[in-house]
């Protein structure tokens, strides 16, 4: 697979998935603290969301931050435009606004929401790929 | 290896006025937490807040500043939570 090829996928993947969510390990195994944070808040949500492991290939990150212009993971995608990282992704959690972002009602913090589980096509689909 | 003390002086440097305070949350140099009080931030995005202080260490986060976790605040005399 091409540079132009991942970095054409990437651009594909926060076109097609109204939130899509670049992160280190997947939101089952998270591989860093901070995307288990990002992913962590989307599945206290539950909101759907499509998640990419940028590890499989050290190109996925350059190619990524090359689109945004955010150099760190994770890197959430709401309806095509970057919404932050697990900074920014906490903050707006914990205030109220990632849910109103994503339209769904603000969960009450001392229960622990089911999950929804993530859509993992895509992400498996592009490591697959490069494997 | 990067030192708490020295990201907080680049930080202020680049953002002159503005009142910085950056933690070293392992004590291992690479993994940081950064407070910046700045009138710089008025009027920006938190997405444009947050980059202004990653294009001030650029390549080197995600290198050798492993982790930048940032929180960003406009100065607010109204004292409004804003």
């Amino acid at each position: 697979m091409t540079n132009d090829e991942i970095k054409t996928f990437i651009e594909n993947a926060i076109k097609e998935n109204r939130v899509m969510l670049f992160m280190k390990g997947t939101p089952q195994q998270p591989a860093c603290g901070f995307s288990m944070r990002a992913s962590g808040a989307l599945n206290a949500l539950g909101v759907k969301y499509a998640a990419l492991d940028i590890l499989p290939d050290p190109r996925i990150r350059e190619e990524l931050s090359g689109v945004s212009g955010w150099p760190t993971i994770p890197q959430l995608f709401v309806d095509g435009e970057l919404v932050g990282g697990s900074d920014i992704v906490m903050e707006m959690f914990e205030s109220g606004e990632l849910a109103g972002l994503l339209g769904v009602e603000q969960p009450e913090l001392e229960e622990e929401p089911e999950p929804e589980q993530p859509v993992q096509q895509r992400p498996i689909g592009l490591e697959n790929r490069l494997n | 290896m990067p030192s708490a003390e020295e990201l907080r002086t680049r930080i202020e440097e680049a953002l002159p006025g503005a009142e910085v305070s950056v933690v070293d949350t392992t004590g291992g140099g690479d993994h940081f937490r950064a407070e910046i009080v700045s009138d710089h931030f008025e009027g920006l995005t938190r997405i444009q807040q947050h980059k202004l202080i990653y294009d001030v260490f650029g390549d080197e986060v995600g290198g050798a500043i492993h982790a930048l976790s940032i929180k960003t605040e406009t100065p607010s005399p109204a004292g409004d939570g804003r």
